[in-house]
């Protein structure tokens, strides 16, 4: 094989294996993710052995701890209805308060909801900056 | 003082576009005063954000809460050292940040390469300056951080408790740096490509920066990495969090493009994938400026209420289309002028190594922007976790360990087989030996961490054997003692040994996160004092609760009002270990709602974690406290009622005795307790990066004298094949080439020294420019009947014995000779 002819064989191989290689990450991401939902469409749409990532308010009075699990209830952000509960082990970050948006990867086991061990973040819109005290007579 | 601010800003924005029109002037009409006017208004640029940060600092300083930055992200009660780093703590005062900084490092860039690559550096000028533009104007059309309101608060809202970091004042600083450096090589990239200058010189002038931003970028992380696990209530490091990964993608292009540009320097080869690189490099640092700043991406790190995502995401359109464009349209010009001879050879591993590199960047990057993916073609945002990305990056990261060995004990251009087997034999036994080691241990579960820990060991192996040869052939030339030898060939080859000596650091930070997340032990529980747990070999016991207002004369003092904590005692097998004191700390809010005593500690409640560390774990411990017992709540309601908000002393004393009430009758507190092990390791291997990223960056003994500007790409070439020749005389001493393959390859470069050196001078009065005669070769070779070709025997007597691996400034004197005479 002449020189010319031997790199283009080389390139031609490391092409397909990369594109492989991109098709097998595409396609696993789309199974690995967890859809993100609301409370309300979680309530609808949740299959029991699917991980979904649940997003939405804390409610108020929900928190409750019982040994390791802590176990709360998430509801729509914009209504604040359709709670979800849901008991949850791990972290649980700083910012965690009755009131505060949170995202936590949950899957359905019988009529309540598990979170997934250290999924928990609170999605907080003033971490760097103290919201105006308008919205924060909400949170 | 506000006033002057703004004008600074106005000002600065008037700087740029002036710059930037006389540097492209400057550049296409080959004027030297306008390429020089250019680089002065950089020099502006920098004096004027220097300025506006005085002034912004002056203002948190003395709690000028006029400012809106100030009153936003500070208080009086918030101490100095926290008031000077809230300047970063918002969105205004970050972009002010990144501009000066910008400013800053251009200038430097500007100044050192002032006497070369004058077109090229024009057209990089213009292009800093464009970046300075666009930042000064978001702050100018945007995000303000010069406003200010009237009437003046009072007092200011305070910064953020999880900020009250030591780490605040150094992180965001050398993360922006990182970022901001990463700017430097895509302007010279874009520069090199318009003027249609893409030989080495550029890669030459620019190398130390493309290193020094990779080196803040990955301190940055690091330092970051170091905050999240002793500091956030969470015990992790890492989070595959968005913004994190937006910062490790520049880091990790940036990494293949330190590797590659070698192969251009020394082959003349992938000059496409060496000018992508650092476009790509530039483009994901400006990307990742941009992710913390649109809340594109849910992310902890962002920033609340965010404006100025859709300048950003022009900006980062317009650059994308300006490379792509520029890198088809030079197409011609960057073909390579060598090809690969062997994929035994130490090009093919490095163009290996860029491919993994490239591929985890792809990987992360993919995961990172899934929801938006998902979203754009499903409609349903979905988000891939932790464990998928694990899934893809910790393969590729043992693949990169693994290169990280292979790469320095493999040959230039072609090795054999036989010789590379040789090379490796120490490496592979090292490998086998630590996992020998490990299974007689008993560590069998966890394969991943295993082999990690063996590559690791692999890549030292590797690392060590390449001193020990390196030593012993300077020995062989000079005669000096073991240590002697090994402090002056890694003091006369920095560059190569400080790369090794990153190799090091990157293998034992792998070890560290390889088994401190496969072997790590958790426990979540509650616990009332008294009680005990058991955390792997661990028992902890809660011995008391601690409670107390925090007092102000502390020297770690954060501004906090009440701290709550717990004291463990841990031991092992019986015997004590360490006494852990993890507390909460409580800090005021502005919030009138929750009453005259309440709000003193109502705002958002900061783990204090605490860890006792050791070079084999680290036992991590985090409480949160429950105040919201009836009894505790019921002394905040009655205080509530009957101290007014105007006497906060009374309103302490009130939290003073609920402390007290607090220690009296403790409820069970929630804990996590983590034993980690070599969690140490990861900031160690930090450590020694940093260190062999240093002794890298840093200019050789003599290099400042030598310092001349010589902007010839000839000779150039002629110090690359110096540099090949003697790098083939040390695979040959070392062993990594076979005697055949090494007189082929002699032959080759020799000719090809030849042609340069006809080229570069044709009067034979070359003596002097042979890289051979150093300090102890007083012989003139000018009278050879054989002409050149005798200039060029003799290679291995270079001074120092082996390769000499500089910049092409720092090479031996024997070049300065020549330019003498």
């Amino acid at each position: 094989m002449n020189p010319a002819r031997k790199r283009t064989v080389r390139l031609v191989v490391a092409l397909s294996a990369a594109v492989l290689l991109a098709s097998a990450l595409i396609y696993t991401s789309f199974n690995a993710a967890s859809p993100a939902l609301t409370p309300s469409q979680l309530l609808h749409e949740a299959q029991p052995g699917r991980s979904y990532q649940l997003t939405g308010t804390v409610v108020n009075g929900s928190v409750r701890h019982d040994g390791g699990v802590l176990h709360f209830s998430v509801a729509d952000r914009a209504t604040g209805t359709d709670a979800v509960p849901v008991a949850y082990t791990g972290v649980v970050p700083d910012p965690f308060k009755e009131g505060r948006e949170i995202i936590v990867t949950v899957e359905k086991q019988g009529a309540g909801y598990t979170g997934e061990q250290n999924s928990l973040i609170t999605k907080c819109p003033s971490k760097y900056k103290v919201a105006p005290p308008s919205e924060k007579q909400n949170a | 003082m506000a006033l002057l601010g703004h004008v600074c800003l106005v000002l600065a924005l008037i700087v740029c576009a002036y710059g930037i029109a006389v540097s492209v002037y400057g550049a296409r009409s080959g004027r030297a005063e306008f390429s020089l006017a250019g680089r002065r208004s950089v020099y502006a640029l920098a004096g004027l954000l220097t300025l506006g940060m005085v002034v912004l600092e002056i203002a948190f300083v003395g709690n000028n809460f006029a400012f809106n930055a100030v009153a936003d992200t500070s208080s009086r009660t918030t101490p100095l050292l926290y008031r000077l780093a809230a300047l970063w703590s918002s969105q205004e005062g970050s972009l002010l940040l990144w501009a000066w900084l910008l400013s800053m490092w251009s200038s430097l860039v500007l100044f050192l390469t002032r006497k070369r690559l004058r077109e090229v550096a024009s057209y990089a000028t213009a292009i800093l300056l464009g970046f300075g533009g666009f930042f000064v104007g978001l702050m100018v059309f945007y995000a303000n951080p010069f406003t200010t309101t009237s009437p003046v608060p009072a007092e200011g809202v305070g910064l953020d408790p999880l900020l009250r970091f030591p780490t605040m004042m150094i992180h965001p600083p050398i993360l922006y740096s990182g970022y901001t450096l990463c700017t430097i090589p895509l302007a010279f990239a874009m520069g090199a490509l318009i003027a249609r200058k893409v030989d080495g010189e550029w890669i030459a002038v620019i190398r130390r920066f493309a290193l020094a931003a990779w080196l803040f970028l990955g301190m940055g992380i690091l330092l970051g990495a170091s905050w999240s696990f002793s500091e956030l209530g969470w015990g992790g490091y890492w989070g595959w969090d968005a913004v994190e990964n937006a910062s490790l993608l520049p880091w990790l292009t940036g990494t293949a493009f330190l590797h590659s540009l070698m192969i251009q320097e020394r082959r003349g080869m992938l000059k496409v994938w060496n000018v992508s690189l650092p476009l790509a490099t530039g483009i994901l640092a400006i990307m990742g400026t941009f992710m913390v700043r649109s809340g594109i991406l849910d992310s902890i790190h962002a920033f609340g209420g965010a404006t100025v995502g859709v300048p950003f995401l022009l900006l980062i359109a317009a650059l994308l289309a300006g490379s792509i464009y520029l890198v088809v349209s030079r197409r011609a010009i960057l073909a390579s002028t060598h090809h690969l001879d062997s994929l035994l050879s130490r090009e093919a591993i490095f163009l290996f190594n860029n491919l993994v590199l490239v591929g985890l960047a792809f990987v992360i990057f993919w995961g990172t922007w899934f929801p938006k993916i998902s979203e754009a073609l499903t409609g349903q945002a979905a988000s891939v976790g932790p464990p998928w990305f694990d899934r893809y990056t910790v393969p590729l990261a043992l693949i990169l360990v693994l290169l990280s060995g292979i790469g320095p004990v493999i040959a230039w251009r072609r090795a054999t087989p036989r010789g590379v087997l040789r090379s490796l034999l120490f490496p592979i036994a090292a490998a086998l030996l630590t996992l020998v080691v490990l299974i007689a241990a008993g560590i069998t579960q966890k394969p991943l961490a295993i082999a990690m820990f063996c590559c690791a060991a692999f890549a030292l192996g590797s690392v060590a054997q390449e001193l020990w040869r390196g030593t012993h052939v300077r020995r062989g030339a000079s005669g000096e003692a073991p240590p002697v030898a090994l402090l002056a060939l890694i003091r006369r080859n920095r560059r190569r040994y400080g790369g090794y000596i990153v190799h090091v650091g990157m293998a034992v930070l792998f070890v560290g996160v390889a088994a401190s997340s496969s072997f790590q032990h958790v426990s979540q529980l509650s616990l009332s004092p008294g009680q005990s747990t058991r955390v792997g070999a661990y028992t902890m016991h809660y011995v008391r609760p601690t409670a107390a207002l925090t007092p102000h004369d502390d020297p770690t003092h954060t501004g906090s009002t009440l701290n709550v904590g717990a004291v463990l005692r841990v031991t092992k097998d019986g015997r004590y270990v360490t006494t852990l004191r993890p507390s909460e700390d409580f800090y005021e809010s502005q919030e009138e709602s929750q009453g005259s005593v309440g709000h003193l500690i109502g705002g958002q409640p900061v783990s204090s974690v605490g860890i006792d560390a050791s070079l084999t774990r680290d036992i991590w411990s985090a409480i949160q406290p429950e105040l919201e017992t009836p009894k505790l709540k019921h002394i905040i309601e009655v205080g509530n009622k009957t101290i007014p908000f105007s006497r906060p002393d009374e309103g302490l004393f009130v939290i003073d005795f609920l402390a007290h009430e607090y220690l009296k009758h403790p409820p069970p507190a929630q804990f996590r307790l983590e034993v980690s092990p070599l969690i140490m390791w990861i900031w160690l291997g930090g450590l020694i990066v940093f260190a062999g990223g240093l002794l890298a960056l840093s200019p050789s003994p003599g290099a400042l004298r030598r310092r001349i500007a010589r902007p010839v790409s000839l000779e150039l070439a002629r110090e690359v094949k110096y540099r090949e020749l003697r790098d083939l005389e040390l695979d040959l001493a070392t062993g990594k080439l076979s005697r055949e393959d090494y007189e082929a390859t002699n032959a080759t470069l020799r000719a090809e020294a030849l042609e340069i050196l006809n080229q570069l001078e044709p009067e034979p009065s070359a003596d002097a420019s042979d890289p051979t005669d150093a300090s102890d070769s007083g012989s003139p070779t000018s009278g050879r009947p054989n002409g050149r070709a005798g200039l060029l025997p003799g290679l291995p007597e270079q001074e120092d014995g082996v390769s000499d691996e500089q910049d092409r400034e720092e090479d031996s004197p024997a070049v300065e000779v020549a330019l003498h005479e």
